[in-house]
Protein backbone atom coordinates (compact mmCIF):
# COMPACT_ATOMS: atom_id res chain seq x y z
CA UNK A 1 0.00 0.00 0.00
CA UNK A 2 1.20 3.48 -0.80
CA UNK A 3 -0.62 6.61 0.33
CA UNK A 4 0.48 9.90 -1.18
CA UNK A 5 -0.07 12.69 1.34
CA UNK A 6 2.42 15.24 0.05
CA UNK A 7 0.24 17.18 -2.37
CA UNK A 8 1.65 20.54 -1.28
CA UNK A 9 5.01 19.35 -2.65
CA UNK A 10 3.47 18.28 -5.93
CA UNK A 11 0.42 16.49 -7.25
CA UNK A 12 -0.20 13.59 -9.57
CA UNK A 13 -1.19 14.86 -13.01
CA UNK A 14 -4.86 14.48 -13.85
CA UNK A 15 -6.02 12.46 -16.85
CA UNK A 16 -7.49 15.64 -18.33
CA UNK A 17 -4.16 17.45 -18.06
CA UNK A 18 -2.21 14.60 -19.67
CA UNK A 19 -4.77 14.21 -22.46
CA UNK A 20 -4.66 17.94 -23.15
CA UNK A 21 -0.90 17.77 -23.68
CA UNK A 22 -0.25 14.82 -25.97
CA UNK A 23 -1.60 16.26 -29.24
CA UNK A 24 0.71 19.29 -28.74
CA UNK A 25 3.66 16.92 -28.69
CA UNK A 26 2.53 14.57 -31.46
CA UNK A 27 0.77 16.81 -33.96
CA UNK A 28 0.65 20.50 -33.13
CA UNK A 29 4.33 20.73 -32.26
CA UNK A 30 4.90 24.04 -34.04
CA UNK A 31 6.50 27.14 -32.62
CA UNK A 32 3.77 29.75 -32.04
CA UNK A 33 6.11 32.38 -33.47
CA UNK A 34 6.25 30.55 -36.85
CA UNK A 35 4.03 31.78 -39.64
CA UNK A 36 3.22 28.40 -41.16
CA UNK A 37 0.10 26.47 -40.32
CA UNK A 38 1.57 24.16 -37.66
CA UNK A 39 3.03 27.19 -35.90
CA UNK A 40 -0.16 29.21 -36.18
CA UNK A 41 -2.28 26.33 -34.86
CA UNK A 42 0.02 26.32 -31.83
CA UNK A 43 -0.37 30.12 -31.54
CA UNK A 44 -4.15 29.72 -31.49
CA UNK A 45 -3.87 27.07 -28.78
CA UNK A 46 -1.69 29.40 -26.75
CA UNK A 47 -4.28 32.16 -27.03
CA UNK A 48 -7.02 29.73 -26.05
CA UNK A 49 -5.05 28.59 -22.98
CA UNK A 50 -4.43 32.19 -21.95
CA UNK A 51 -8.15 32.96 -22.15
CA UNK A 52 -9.04 29.89 -20.10
CA UNK A 53 -6.49 30.59 -17.34
CA UNK A 54 -7.58 34.24 -17.24
CA UNK A 55 -11.25 33.26 -17.00
CA UNK A 56 -10.65 31.09 -13.93
CA UNK A 57 -8.94 33.99 -12.15
CA UNK A 58 -11.37 36.69 -13.29
CA UNK A 59 -8.55 38.38 -15.22
CA UNK A 60 -8.16 39.58 -18.80
CA UNK A 61 -6.17 37.29 -21.14
CA UNK A 62 -3.66 40.10 -21.72
CA UNK A 63 -2.90 40.08 -18.00
CA UNK A 64 -1.66 36.47 -17.99
CA UNK A 65 2.04 35.75 -18.59
CA UNK A 66 3.14 32.13 -18.79
CA UNK A 67 6.28 31.31 -16.83
CA UNK A 68 8.34 28.28 -15.87
CA UNK A 69 6.49 28.04 -12.58
CA UNK A 70 5.66 29.75 -9.32
CA UNK A 71 9.22 30.73 -8.41
CA UNK A 72 9.80 32.57 -11.66
CA UNK A 73 6.43 34.32 -11.35
CA UNK A 74 7.26 35.40 -7.78
CA UNK A 75 10.69 36.67 -8.82
CA UNK A 76 9.33 38.63 -11.76
CA UNK A 77 6.40 40.13 -9.85
CA UNK A 78 8.55 41.36 -6.99
CA UNK A 79 11.43 42.64 -9.12
CA UNK A 80 8.95 44.41 -11.42
CA UNK A 81 7.07 46.16 -8.62
CA UNK A 82 10.34 47.12 -6.94
CA UNK A 83 11.77 48.53 -10.17
CA UNK A 84 8.55 50.46 -10.82
CA UNK A 85 8.50 51.80 -7.27
CA UNK A 86 12.17 52.77 -7.26
CA UNK A 87 11.61 55.02 -10.29
CA UNK A 88 9.26 57.04 -8.08
CA UNK A 89 11.60 56.94 -5.11
CA UNK A 90 9.69 54.18 -3.35
CA UNK A 91 12.06 51.62 -1.90
CA UNK A 92 10.07 49.94 0.86
CA UNK A 93 8.36 46.54 0.64
CA UNK A 94 5.95 44.90 3.08
CA UNK A 95 5.83 41.10 3.28
CA UNK A 96 5.64 38.35 5.89
CA UNK A 97 8.23 36.26 7.69
CA UNK A 98 6.72 32.99 6.50
CA UNK A 99 6.68 33.49 2.74
CA UNK A 100 8.08 30.86 0.38
CA UNK A 101 11.81 31.20 -0.29
CA UNK A 102 11.04 32.29 -3.86
CA UNK A 103 9.69 35.47 -2.26
CA UNK A 104 12.02 35.77 0.76
CA UNK A 105 15.23 35.27 -1.23
CA UNK A 106 14.10 37.78 -3.88
CA UNK A 107 13.44 40.26 -1.08
CA UNK A 108 16.91 39.53 0.35
CA UNK A 109 18.39 40.41 -3.02
CA UNK A 110 16.45 43.69 -3.08
CA UNK A 111 17.53 44.48 0.48
CA UNK A 112 21.15 44.29 -0.67
CA UNK A 113 20.24 46.71 -3.45
CA UNK A 114 19.04 49.29 -0.93
CA UNK A 115 15.39 48.39 -0.42
CA UNK A 116 13.95 48.33 3.05
CA UNK A 117 11.89 45.22 3.79
CA UNK A 118 9.30 44.93 6.56
CA UNK A 119 8.42 41.31 7.34
CA UNK A 120 5.20 40.96 9.32
CA UNK A 121 5.00 38.40 12.12
CA UNK A 122 2.44 35.70 11.29
CA UNK A 123 1.87 35.00 15.02
CA UNK A 124 1.16 31.52 16.37
CA UNK A 125 -2.06 31.33 14.34
CA UNK A 126 -0.22 31.79 11.05
CA UNK A 127 -2.49 34.59 9.86
CA UNK A 128 -1.64 38.21 9.05
CA UNK A 129 -4.39 40.81 9.38
CA UNK A 130 -5.20 43.61 6.95
CA UNK A 131 -4.79 46.06 9.85
CA UNK A 132 -1.19 44.92 10.34
CA UNK A 133 -0.53 45.41 6.64
CA UNK A 134 -2.14 48.87 6.76
CA UNK A 135 0.04 49.84 9.73
CA UNK A 136 3.20 48.75 7.92
CA UNK A 137 2.49 50.66 4.68
CA UNK A 138 4.46 53.93 4.37
CA UNK A 139 4.52 56.73 1.82
CA UNK A 140 7.51 55.07 0.17
CA UNK A 141 6.04 51.55 0.06
CA UNK A 142 6.39 50.13 -3.45
CA UNK A 143 4.85 46.72 -2.88
CA UNK A 144 2.93 44.54 -0.47
CA UNK A 145 3.50 40.83 -1.09
CA UNK A 146 1.60 38.37 1.09
CA UNK A 147 1.13 34.69 0.26
CA UNK A 148 -2.44 33.51 -0.26
CA UNK A 149 -2.02 30.30 1.73
CA UNK A 150 1.10 29.09 3.50
CA UNK A 151 2.78 26.13 1.82
CA UNK A 152 3.86 24.46 5.05
CA UNK A 153 1.07 25.05 7.55
CA UNK A 154 -1.80 25.77 5.14
CA UNK A 155 -3.25 28.86 6.85
CA UNK A 156 -5.13 31.21 4.51
CA UNK A 157 -4.55 34.96 4.62
CA UNK A 158 -7.33 37.59 4.35
CA UNK A 159 -6.36 38.46 0.77
CA UNK A 160 -9.45 40.48 -0.18
CA UNK A 161 -9.07 42.67 2.93
CA UNK A 162 -5.35 43.17 2.30
CA UNK A 163 -6.14 43.94 -1.35
CA UNK A 164 -8.65 46.60 -0.27
CA UNK A 165 -6.10 48.22 2.04
CA UNK A 166 -3.46 48.29 -0.72
CA UNK A 167 -5.91 49.75 -3.24
CA UNK A 168 -6.90 52.48 -0.80
CA UNK A 169 -3.26 53.34 -0.12
CA UNK A 170 -2.21 53.08 -3.77
CA UNK A 171 0.32 50.30 -3.21
CA UNK A 172 0.85 47.38 -5.61
CA UNK A 173 -0.36 44.11 -4.08
CA UNK A 174 1.18 40.79 -5.11
CA UNK A 175 0.16 37.42 -3.73
CA UNK A 176 2.03 34.14 -4.09
CA UNK A 177 -1.05 31.97 -4.65
CA UNK A 178 0.86 28.81 -5.58
CA UNK A 179 -0.85 26.74 -2.86
CA UNK A 180 -4.26 28.39 -3.27
CA UNK A 181 -5.06 28.33 -6.99
CA UNK A 182 -7.29 25.40 -7.84
CA UNK A 183 -8.20 24.92 -4.18
CA UNK A 184 -9.79 28.25 -3.21
CA UNK A 185 -12.03 30.49 -5.34
CA UNK A 186 -10.02 33.48 -6.47
CA UNK A 187 -11.14 36.56 -8.36
CA UNK A 188 -8.31 39.01 -8.82
CA UNK A 189 -10.60 41.95 -9.59
CA UNK A 190 -13.01 41.42 -6.69
CA UNK A 191 -10.10 40.84 -4.32
CA UNK A 192 -8.05 43.80 -5.58
CA UNK A 193 -5.05 41.63 -6.41
CA UNK A 194 -2.59 43.42 -8.71
CA UNK A 195 -0.21 40.53 -9.24
CA UNK A 196 -0.58 36.80 -8.57
CA UNK A 197 1.76 33.83 -9.00
CA UNK A 198 0.58 30.30 -9.68
CA UNK A 199 2.13 26.93 -10.47
CA UNK A 200 0.42 24.16 -12.46
CA UNK A 201 1.83 21.15 -10.63
CA UNK A 202 0.07 22.11 -7.40
CA UNK A 203 -3.34 21.43 -8.98
CA UNK A 204 -2.69 18.24 -10.98
CA UNK A 205 -1.08 20.02 -13.91
CA UNK A 206 2.43 19.48 -15.26
CA UNK A 207 5.65 20.60 -13.56
CA UNK A 208 7.79 23.39 -14.98
CA UNK A 209 4.94 25.69 -15.92
CA UNK A 210 3.09 28.46 -14.14
CA UNK A 211 1.73 31.91 -14.70
CA UNK A 212 1.96 35.46 -13.49
CA UNK A 213 -1.16 37.57 -13.51
CA UNK A 214 -0.20 41.24 -13.74
CA UNK A 215 -2.87 43.92 -13.83
CA UNK A 216 -2.81 46.16 -16.92
CA UNK A 217 -0.90 49.32 -16.13
CA UNK A 218 1.82 47.72 -14.03
CA UNK A 219 4.99 47.46 -16.13
CA UNK A 220 6.84 44.16 -15.95
CA UNK A 221 10.61 43.93 -15.80
CA UNK A 222 12.12 41.08 -17.81
CA UNK A 223 13.88 38.37 -15.88
CA UNK A 224 14.71 36.42 -19.04
CA UNK A 225 15.83 38.42 -22.07
CA UNK A 226 15.50 37.25 -25.64
CA UNK A 227 12.64 36.93 -28.10
CA UNK A 228 9.34 38.78 -28.01
CA UNK A 229 7.26 36.00 -26.47
CA UNK A 230 4.69 36.88 -23.80
CA UNK A 231 4.31 40.40 -25.17
CA UNK A 232 8.05 40.91 -24.86
CA UNK A 233 8.07 40.29 -21.12
CA UNK A 234 9.25 36.71 -20.94
CA UNK A 235 11.55 35.41 -23.64
CA UNK A 236 11.78 31.78 -24.72
CA UNK A 237 9.65 29.54 -26.94
CA UNK A 238 6.44 28.81 -25.10
CA UNK A 239 6.10 25.36 -23.54
CA UNK A 240 2.85 24.70 -25.37
CA UNK A 241 2.17 21.13 -24.16
CA UNK A 242 2.69 22.17 -20.53
CA UNK A 243 0.61 25.32 -20.96
CA UNK A 244 -2.24 23.28 -22.47
CA UNK A 245 -1.97 20.82 -19.56
CA UNK A 246 -2.09 23.69 -17.10
CA UNK A 247 -5.18 25.20 -18.74
CA UNK A 248 -6.99 21.84 -18.59
CA UNK A 249 -5.93 21.28 -14.97
CA UNK A 250 -6.96 24.73 -13.74
CA UNK A 251 -10.37 24.41 -15.39
CA UNK A 252 -10.94 20.97 -13.92
CA UNK A 253 -9.82 22.03 -10.43
CA UNK A 254 -11.95 25.14 -10.63
CA UNK A 255 -15.05 23.16 -11.69
CA UNK A 256 -14.63 20.74 -8.77
CA UNK A 257 -13.55 23.30 -6.19
CA UNK A 258 -16.64 23.09 -3.94
CA UNK A 259 -16.95 19.33 -4.16
CA UNK A 260 -13.25 18.84 -3.41
CA UNK A 261 -13.28 21.29 -0.53
CA UNK A 262 -16.18 19.50 1.13
CA UNK A 263 -14.54 16.09 0.80
CA UNK A 264 -11.09 17.28 1.81
CA UNK A 265 -12.20 19.33 4.80
CA UNK A 266 -13.81 16.23 6.34
CA UNK A 267 -10.64 14.17 5.84
CA UNK A 268 -8.39 16.99 7.05
CA UNK A 269 -10.40 17.54 10.22
CA UNK A 270 -10.48 13.82 10.97
CA UNK A 271 -6.71 13.70 10.50
CA UNK A 272 -6.24 16.62 12.90
CA UNK A 273 -8.62 15.02 15.41
CA UNK A 274 -6.89 11.63 15.20
CA UNK A 275 -3.34 12.96 15.42
CA UNK A 276 -4.24 15.33 18.26
CA UNK A 277 -4.87 12.22 20.37
CA UNK A 278 -1.10 11.78 20.46
CA UNK A 279 0.07 13.26 23.77
CA UNK A 280 2.18 16.43 23.54
CA UNK A 281 1.27 17.12 19.94
CA UNK A 282 0.10 20.41 18.48
CA UNK A 283 -1.44 21.63 15.24
CA UNK A 284 0.69 24.27 13.56
CA UNK A 285 -1.37 27.30 12.62
CA UNK A 286 -5.05 27.98 13.27
CA UNK A 287 -7.40 25.19 12.23
CA UNK A 288 -9.42 27.77 10.25
CA UNK A 289 -9.11 29.33 7.75
CA UNK A 290 -6.87 26.62 6.34
CA UNK A 291 -6.37 24.91 2.98
CA UNK A 292 -8.87 22.05 2.72
CA UNK A 293 -6.23 19.29 2.55
CA UNK A 294 -3.45 20.68 4.72
CA UNK A 295 -2.33 19.41 8.13
CA UNK A 296 0.92 20.24 9.93
CA UNK A 297 1.64 18.99 13.44
CA UNK A 298 4.55 18.94 15.85
CA UNK A 299 5.23 15.97 18.12
CA UNK A 300 7.47 16.71 21.04
CA UNK A 301 10.55 14.55 21.69
CA UNK A 302 11.11 13.24 18.17
CA UNK A 303 12.78 14.41 14.97
CA UNK A 304 10.90 14.77 11.69
CA UNK A 305 13.20 13.06 9.22
CA UNK A 306 13.19 9.75 11.06
CA UNK A 307 9.41 10.07 11.36
CA UNK A 308 9.12 10.56 7.59
CA UNK A 309 11.39 7.66 6.70
CA UNK A 310 9.54 5.27 8.99
CA UNK A 311 6.19 6.46 7.65
CA UNK A 312 7.50 5.89 4.15
CA UNK A 313 8.40 2.34 5.16
CA UNK A 314 4.72 1.95 6.13
CA UNK A 315 3.66 3.35 2.76
CA UNK A 316 2.82 6.91 3.79
CA UNK A 317 4.46 9.72 1.78
CA UNK A 318 4.62 12.92 3.84
CA UNK A 319 7.02 15.78 4.54
CA UNK A 320 8.59 17.57 7.49
CA UNK A 321 10.06 20.92 8.44
CA UNK A 322 12.97 19.41 10.34
CA UNK A 323 16.50 20.67 9.68
CA UNK A 324 17.51 17.27 8.36
CA UNK A 325 14.92 17.48 5.60
CA UNK A 326 15.83 21.05 4.70
CA UNK A 327 19.49 20.29 4.14
CA UNK A 328 20.47 22.99 6.63
CA UNK A 329 20.91 22.94 10.38
CA UNK A 330 17.87 25.10 11.01
CA UNK A 331 14.35 23.78 10.96
CA UNK A 332 11.60 25.34 8.84
CA UNK A 333 11.55 29.16 8.86
CA UNK A 334 7.75 28.94 8.81
CA UNK A 335 7.58 26.98 12.07
CA UNK A 336 10.12 29.31 13.67
CA UNK A 337 8.10 32.32 12.42
CA UNK A 338 4.96 31.05 14.16
CA UNK A 339 6.95 30.75 17.37
CA UNK A 340 7.79 27.07 17.60
CA UNK A 341 11.15 26.62 19.36
CA UNK A 342 13.86 24.81 17.38
CA UNK A 343 13.58 21.53 19.30
CA UNK A 344 9.83 21.35 18.66
CA UNK A 345 10.05 22.51 15.03
CA UNK A 346 12.41 19.58 14.33
CA UNK A 347 9.55 17.22 15.16
CA UNK A 348 7.08 18.41 12.57
CA UNK A 349 5.01 16.46 10.08
CA UNK A 350 3.14 17.87 7.10
CA UNK A 351 0.38 15.82 5.52
CA UNK A 352 -1.31 17.34 2.50
CA UNK A 353 -4.25 15.48 0.99
CA UNK A 354 -5.97 15.69 -2.36
CA UNK A 355 -9.37 14.53 -3.57
CA UNK A 356 -7.94 11.13 -4.57
CA UNK A 357 -7.28 10.26 -0.91
CA UNK A 358 -9.93 8.37 1.05
CA UNK A 359 -11.16 8.31 4.63
CA UNK A 360 -9.75 4.75 4.93
CA UNK A 361 -6.34 6.14 4.05
CA UNK A 362 -6.76 8.87 6.64
CA UNK A 363 -7.47 6.24 9.30
CA UNK A 364 -4.41 4.26 8.20
CA UNK A 365 -2.24 7.40 8.38
CA UNK A 366 -3.46 8.18 11.91
CA UNK A 367 -2.63 4.63 13.03
CA UNK A 368 0.78 4.67 11.32
CA UNK A 369 1.79 8.06 12.77
CA UNK A 370 0.74 6.99 16.27
CA UNK A 371 2.87 3.85 16.03
CA UNK A 372 5.93 5.59 14.63
CA UNK A 373 5.78 8.49 17.10
CA UNK A 374 5.51 6.05 20.02
CA UNK A 375 8.43 3.98 18.67
CA UNK A 376 10.70 6.99 18.14
CA UNK A 377 9.82 8.45 21.54
CA UNK A 378 10.77 5.17 23.16
CA UNK A 379 14.34 5.54 21.84
CA UNK A 380 14.54 9.32 22.34
CA UNK A 381 16.63 10.61 25.28
CA UNK A 382 14.69 13.88 25.00
CA UNK A 383 11.40 12.08 25.49
CA UNK A 384 12.75 10.15 28.49
CA UNK A 385 13.92 13.40 30.08
CA UNK A 386 10.50 14.96 29.52
CA UNK A 387 8.70 11.91 30.92
CA UNK A 388 10.93 11.83 33.99
CA UNK A 389 10.43 15.54 34.60
CA UNK A 390 14.08 16.44 33.94
CA UNK A 391 12.89 18.76 31.18
CA UNK A 392 9.65 20.68 30.83
CA UNK A 393 7.24 19.94 28.02
CA UNK A 394 6.92 22.76 25.50
CA UNK A 395 3.71 21.27 24.12
CA UNK A 396 1.25 20.47 26.90
CA UNK B 1 18.22 7.19 -2.49
CA UNK B 2 19.54 9.57 0.10
CA UNK B 3 20.96 6.77 2.24
CA UNK B 4 22.88 3.55 1.57
CA UNK B 5 21.21 0.19 2.17
CA UNK B 6 23.32 -0.25 5.28
CA UNK B 7 22.22 3.10 6.73
CA UNK B 8 18.59 2.22 6.05
CA UNK B 9 19.07 -1.19 7.66
CA UNK B 10 20.60 0.28 10.82
CA UNK B 11 17.97 3.03 10.88
CA UNK B 12 15.00 0.72 10.41
CA UNK B 13 16.40 -2.08 12.56
CA UNK B 14 18.69 -0.31 15.02
CA UNK B 15 20.91 -2.55 17.16
CA UNK B 16 21.38 -2.04 20.90
CA UNK B 17 18.50 0.37 21.50
CA UNK B 18 17.74 0.88 25.16
CA UNK B 19 19.04 1.88 28.54
CA UNK B 20 21.45 0.14 30.93
CA UNK B 21 20.21 0.91 34.43
CA UNK B 22 23.51 0.11 36.18
CA UNK B 23 25.76 1.46 33.42
CA UNK B 24 29.48 1.88 34.12
CA UNK B 25 29.50 5.04 32.00
CA UNK B 26 26.92 7.20 30.25
CA UNK B 27 27.65 9.78 27.56
CA UNK B 28 25.19 12.27 26.15
CA UNK B 29 26.11 14.63 23.32
CA UNK B 30 24.29 16.92 20.93
CA UNK B 31 21.66 19.53 21.34
CA UNK B 32 17.88 19.31 20.82
CA UNK B 33 18.03 22.73 19.18
CA UNK B 34 20.22 21.27 16.43
CA UNK B 35 17.91 18.30 16.08
CA UNK B 36 20.06 15.47 17.42
CA UNK B 37 20.99 14.07 20.81
CA UNK B 38 22.74 10.75 21.40
CA UNK B 39 23.03 8.99 24.71
CA UNK B 40 25.24 5.92 25.01
CA UNK B 41 25.31 3.55 28.00
CA UNK B 42 28.33 1.29 28.58
CA UNK B 43 28.65 -1.75 30.81
CA UNK B 44 32.34 -2.34 31.42
CA UNK B 45 33.89 -5.39 33.09
CA UNK B 46 37.69 -5.74 33.41
CA UNK B 47 38.18 -2.90 30.95
CA UNK B 48 36.06 -4.62 28.31
CA UNK B 49 32.74 -3.24 27.02
CA UNK B 50 30.46 -6.16 27.76
CA UNK B 51 27.24 -4.36 26.90
CA UNK B 52 26.25 -1.13 25.19
CA UNK B 53 22.88 0.53 24.63
CA UNK B 54 21.81 3.81 23.08
CA UNK B 55 18.95 6.30 22.94
CA UNK B 56 18.89 8.82 20.12
CA UNK B 57 16.74 11.79 19.21
CA UNK B 58 17.50 12.61 15.62
CA UNK B 59 17.26 11.92 11.95
CA UNK B 60 17.72 8.61 10.15
CA UNK B 61 21.49 8.95 9.98
CA UNK B 62 21.73 9.91 13.66
CA UNK B 63 19.94 6.69 14.59
CA UNK B 64 21.96 4.62 12.09
CA UNK B 65 25.32 6.01 13.25
CA UNK B 66 24.40 5.38 16.90
CA UNK B 67 23.48 1.83 16.05
CA UNK B 68 26.68 1.23 14.06
CA UNK B 69 28.90 2.85 16.68
CA UNK B 70 27.49 0.58 19.39
CA UNK B 71 28.06 -2.47 17.18
CA UNK B 72 31.66 -1.45 16.54
CA UNK B 73 32.58 -1.14 20.22
CA UNK B 74 30.59 -4.01 21.70
CA UNK B 75 32.89 -6.62 23.23
CA UNK B 76 35.97 -4.45 22.66
CA UNK B 77 38.45 -3.17 25.24
CA UNK B 78 37.82 0.40 26.33
CA UNK B 79 41.08 1.52 24.73
CA UNK B 80 39.82 0.30 21.33
CA UNK B 81 36.50 2.06 21.79
CA UNK B 82 38.40 5.28 22.36
CA UNK B 83 40.04 4.84 18.98
CA UNK B 84 36.68 4.73 17.20
CA UNK B 85 36.55 7.52 14.64
CA UNK B 86 33.59 9.04 12.90
CA UNK B 87 35.26 7.98 9.66
CA UNK B 88 35.17 4.34 10.72
CA UNK B 89 31.46 4.64 11.49
CA UNK B 90 30.79 6.25 8.09
CA UNK B 91 32.79 3.58 6.28
CA UNK B 92 31.00 0.79 8.12
CA UNK B 93 27.72 2.31 6.94
CA UNK B 94 28.90 2.49 3.30
CA UNK B 95 28.94 6.27 3.46
CA UNK B 96 26.72 9.16 4.52
CA UNK B 97 25.58 12.23 2.57
CA UNK B 98 27.94 15.19 3.19
CA UNK B 99 25.42 17.19 5.23
CA UNK B 100 24.93 14.18 7.52
CA UNK B 101 28.57 13.67 8.45
CA UNK B 102 28.09 15.59 11.70
CA UNK B 103 25.89 12.70 12.88
CA UNK B 104 28.90 10.40 12.74
CA UNK B 105 30.94 12.97 14.69
CA UNK B 106 28.25 12.88 17.35
CA UNK B 107 28.43 9.08 17.51
CA UNK B 108 32.19 9.21 18.07
CA UNK B 109 31.76 11.88 20.71
CA UNK B 110 28.98 9.99 22.48
CA UNK B 111 31.21 6.92 22.85
CA UNK B 112 34.07 9.06 24.16
CA UNK B 113 31.77 10.89 26.56
CA UNK B 114 30.56 7.57 27.96
CA UNK B 115 34.14 6.34 28.44
CA UNK B 116 35.09 9.64 30.08
CA UNK B 117 32.14 9.24 32.44
CA UNK B 118 33.37 5.72 33.29
CA UNK B 119 36.90 7.04 33.98
CA UNK B 120 35.57 9.91 36.10
CA UNK B 121 33.31 7.64 38.13
CA UNK B 122 36.11 5.20 38.82
CA UNK B 123 38.88 7.72 39.42
CA UNK B 124 40.89 6.43 36.47
CA UNK B 125 43.58 8.79 35.20
CA UNK B 126 43.33 9.77 31.53
CA UNK B 127 44.59 12.21 28.95
CA UNK B 128 42.07 15.08 28.85
CA UNK B 129 43.03 16.11 25.33
CA UNK B 130 41.48 12.86 24.09
CA UNK B 131 38.05 14.21 24.97
CA UNK B 132 37.18 17.39 23.08
CA UNK B 133 33.82 18.76 24.15
CA UNK B 134 30.80 19.36 21.96
CA UNK B 135 31.36 23.13 21.94
CA UNK B 136 34.61 22.64 20.06
CA UNK B 137 33.52 20.11 17.48
CA UNK B 138 33.12 22.82 14.86
CA UNK B 139 30.59 20.80 12.90
CA UNK B 140 27.43 22.43 14.17
CA UNK B 141 27.25 26.22 14.24
CA UNK B 142 23.74 26.41 15.58
CA UNK B 143 24.82 24.81 18.88
CA UNK B 144 26.58 28.04 19.68
CA UNK B 145 23.84 30.46 18.67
Amino acid sequence: MQIYADNAATTKMSRAAIDAMTSYMNEVYGNPSSLHSIGQTAAEALMDARERVAAVLGAKPREIYFTSGGSEADNQAIISAATFGAKKGKKHIVSTAFEHHAVLHTLDKLRKQGFEITLLDPHECGIITAEEVAAAIRDDTALVTVMYANNEIGTIQPIAEIGAVCKERGVIFHTDAVQAVGHIKINVKEQNIDMLSLSAHKFHGPKGVGALYCRLGIPLTNIIEGGAQERGKRAGTENIPAIMGMAAAIEEASAKIDENREKLTKMRDRLIEGLSEIPHSILNGAQNPRLPGSVNMCFEGIEGESLLLLLDAKGVCASSGSACTSGSLDPSHVLLAIGRPHEVAHGSLRLTLCEDNTMEEVEYIIKAVKEVVAYLREMSPVWHDLKEGKKKYVIQ
Amino acid sequence: MLYSKKVMDHFQHPRNVGIIEDASGVGEVGNAKCGDIMKIYLKIDNDVITDVKFNTFGCGSAIATSSMATELIKGKPVSEALELTNKAVVEALDGLPAHKLHCSVLAEEAVKAAVKDYYDKNGIEYDHTLFPDCENCGSCDSCKS
